[in-house]
């Protein structure tokens, strides 16, 4: 088993241009900025002692590869600045927010593979029929749902209007979190659930056209035997790519979500301070999102060759 | 198969891809309703000046937050707006910028994916690796941060989505190019004297651009959402211009008296979506049907 992850070494090396493209991209936002960033930053907030005092903290008064190695020194030392709103530095804000959408989006992948495996073996086994046209019309409709308005729609039918859920807000204790976490999860579950099922039905057919369900059948295997012992797993493999793309949609997705249910994770964080103007924790929030999602894809690749023992990743890497 | 043969047979081959016949187009069902509901709402966006009962941002503080009645048959909101007219103009501004986004990164992806797909060399390689790049950045956060940048409003919706979207299209054209450059219509063409160019757009673009147009059904999908959820987050388009995002915000204030405030303007974006993705889904059965299953 553990001989086939020697693929991840070379998998990591690949990722750090990447990780190193994600960096530059966060470090010039500053700079898109329209005139005096730090002007631009501190608004009616602006007095000549206070941009000045940005200017430098920012170090927008020096060259750009000078400040660009800089950014970076900080970087490697952990260090993204000082929020504008709470005068704390942004790591430290980020260590608060960071647990909650992580839960979030955990629970988020759990609730949504409850939703799809059921709907795609559903629509698969007998693709054509009332079943599958009724799942095909809920992907076609959950894709056109905005993430935000399916979770407003949850909380006036769950919290509203059956006062079955809390309307908002993350509860104290690990059980609370469970409970007050499961509307936010339920809508990531429900967006994210018609592109996986879309995957999952189409790669279940093949796997049920194959030969070896063909043999499996005719030794008398039927039903959810059949269903966990040849068809899931098989099914699974393209599937896990596909969710590993779209993780990063999802974590897009749970910084509105968070918004909608008051949630104190990185999308609260994010959004208040773009409405503050309090641009190094704005920087902080995307540079941390973007090199999660990078993270992400490395691994979906081991997740990858665990579930398929066919794949070798070495080669994959090497090319 | 000698030079000129193999010449004739890529004149063929394009010959045969050009008068699709037109059934194909009428008897997919698909695409038919996806072209009825877009064009039908794009015929409400159209006429809305004349549609609309009512000034969309003109405020009557006597009559906020009045149910559904027949004068005002969703109600007014709580500016005493009403709601239907707001709706219908929204058509307007979320349907236009939505079509509008896709443009210049349709434009923008597909020559880049395509200048990489077909000389390949260094090109490619750093494009390949600016993609991977742009990939890491979730599509909201991105457009979220650009917003903020350029500040919020229609201009910088475009420049968001451009800067998030152009990648998408990049990609899709480039795989499609390597396969295209492949065939032999291609070979034949360059064998046949043609220039790099001319085979390029001539002869490999009618190819490749279906799947980037397929694409692009998805993706104004996608940039509707975008502008709605920078309506809803309050970084899009300024009050007090009527937009389904912003609708939704207002009307979740409300939601415990007036909760069709915040649930129609939502179902009229699924519809929106559903329409486009019926079209998408029509476009590529009759565009590509050897792809299909």
């Amino acid at each position: 088993m553990l001989h086939r992850l020697r693929f991840i070494p070379a998998r990591l090396i690949q990722s750090i241009p990447v990780a190193f493209g994600v960096t530059l991209i966060v470090f010039f936002m500053a700079h898109l900025l329209p005139g005096n960033a730090a002007l631009a930053l501190l608004g009616q907030r602006a007095t000549a002692e206070s941009v000045a005092a940005l200017t430098t903290q920012l170090g927008l008064d020096r060259p750009l590869p000078e400040q660009y190695l800089i950014f970076l020194a900080q970087l490697f030392q952990g260090n993204l600045g000082t929020s504008l709103t709470y005068q704390v530095p942004v790591s430290d804000l980020l260590v608060q927010a960071v647990p909650v959408t992580l839960a979030l989006l955990l629970y988020a992948l759990i609730l949504s593979l409850i939703i799809s495996i059921p709907l795609a073996a559903l629509a698969a086994f007998r693709p054509g029929g009332s079943r599958d046209l009724g799942v095909r019309g809920f992907t076609l409709v959950g894709q056109g749902m905005p993430q935000f308005w399916v979770g407003i729609m949850l909380l006036l039918i769950f919290a509203v209007r059956f006062r079955l859920f809390p309307v908002g807000g993350y509860g104290t204790t690990q059980l609370d979190h469970l409970y007050f976490l499961f509307l936010p999860a339920l809508t990531l579950a429900i967006s994210m659930s018609p592109t996986i099922i879309r995957s999952l039905r189409s790669s279940m057919i093949n796997v049920l056209e194959s030969e070896y369900v063909g043999t499996a059948k005719s030794k008398g295997s039927y039903g959810i035997s059949l269903f966990r012992g040849h068809v899931l797993r098989n099914a699974a493999i393209p599937t896990v790519s596909v969710i590993g793309v779209n993780l990063g949609f999802l974590v897009g997705g749970s910084l509105v979500i968070e918004r909608v249910f008051a949630l104190p994770g990185l999308g609260s964080l994010m959004i208040n301070s773009i409405f503050s103007r309090d641009f190094p924790t704005v920087q902080g929030v995307t540079l941390f999102v973007a090199l999660f999602v990078v993270v992400i894809g490395i691994l979906t690749d081991v997740v990858y060759t665990m579930l398929d023992p066919r794949v070798d990743m070495s080669k994959a890497v090497r090319a | 198969m000698s030079t000129p043969t193999l010449f004739l047979a890529a004149r063929r081959q394009r010959r045969a891809a050009a008068p699709r016949t037109l059934k194909a187009w009428y008897q997919n069902r698909a695409l038919v309703a996806g072209i009825i509901i877009v064009g039908a709402l794009a015929l409400v966006a159209v006429l809305a000046p004349v549609l609309a009962p009512y000034d969309p941002v003109e405020q009557d503080l006597l009559n906020t937050l009045a149910d559904p009645s027949a004068a005002h048959l969703l109600g007014t909101d709580k500016y005493g707006r009403d709601v239907l007219s707001r709706l219908i103009w929204g058509a307007q501004v979320d349907l236009r910028i939505g079509f509008l986004a896709v443009l210049i990164p349709f434009v923008i992806g597909t020559v880049v994916g395509a200048v990489a797909g077909y000389f390949g060399g260094w090109f490619d390689t750093i494009l390949m690796r600016i993609v991977d790049v742009f990939f890491a950045f979730p599509f909201y956060v991105m457009v979220i941060v650009l917003v903020f940048i350029f500040g919020s409003g229609e201009f910088s919706i475009y420049i968001a989505i451009a800067a998030v979207s152009w990648v998408s299209y990049a990609k899709i054209v480039r795989g499609e190019v390597l396969v295209a450059k492949q065939q032999d219509y291609v070979v034949a063409a360059r064998l046949g004297g043609l220039s790099h160019g001319r085979v390029l757009v001539r002869h490999i673009g009618p190819n490749v651009l279906s799947q980037a147009i397929i694409y692009a059904m998805s993706d104004i999908v996608m940039d509707i959402m975008a502008i709605v959820t920078l309506g809803y987050l309050g970084l899009g388009i300024a009050p007090p211009t009527a937009e389904w995002g912003s609708m939704i915000n207002d009307g979740q204030e409300f939601i415990t008296t007036q909760w069709q405030q915040a649930t129609i303007p939502g179902l009229v974006v699924v519809v929106a979506s559903l329409g486009l993705s019926l079209l998408g889904d029509g476009l590529s059965d009759v565009l590509n049907p050897e792809r299909r299953k």
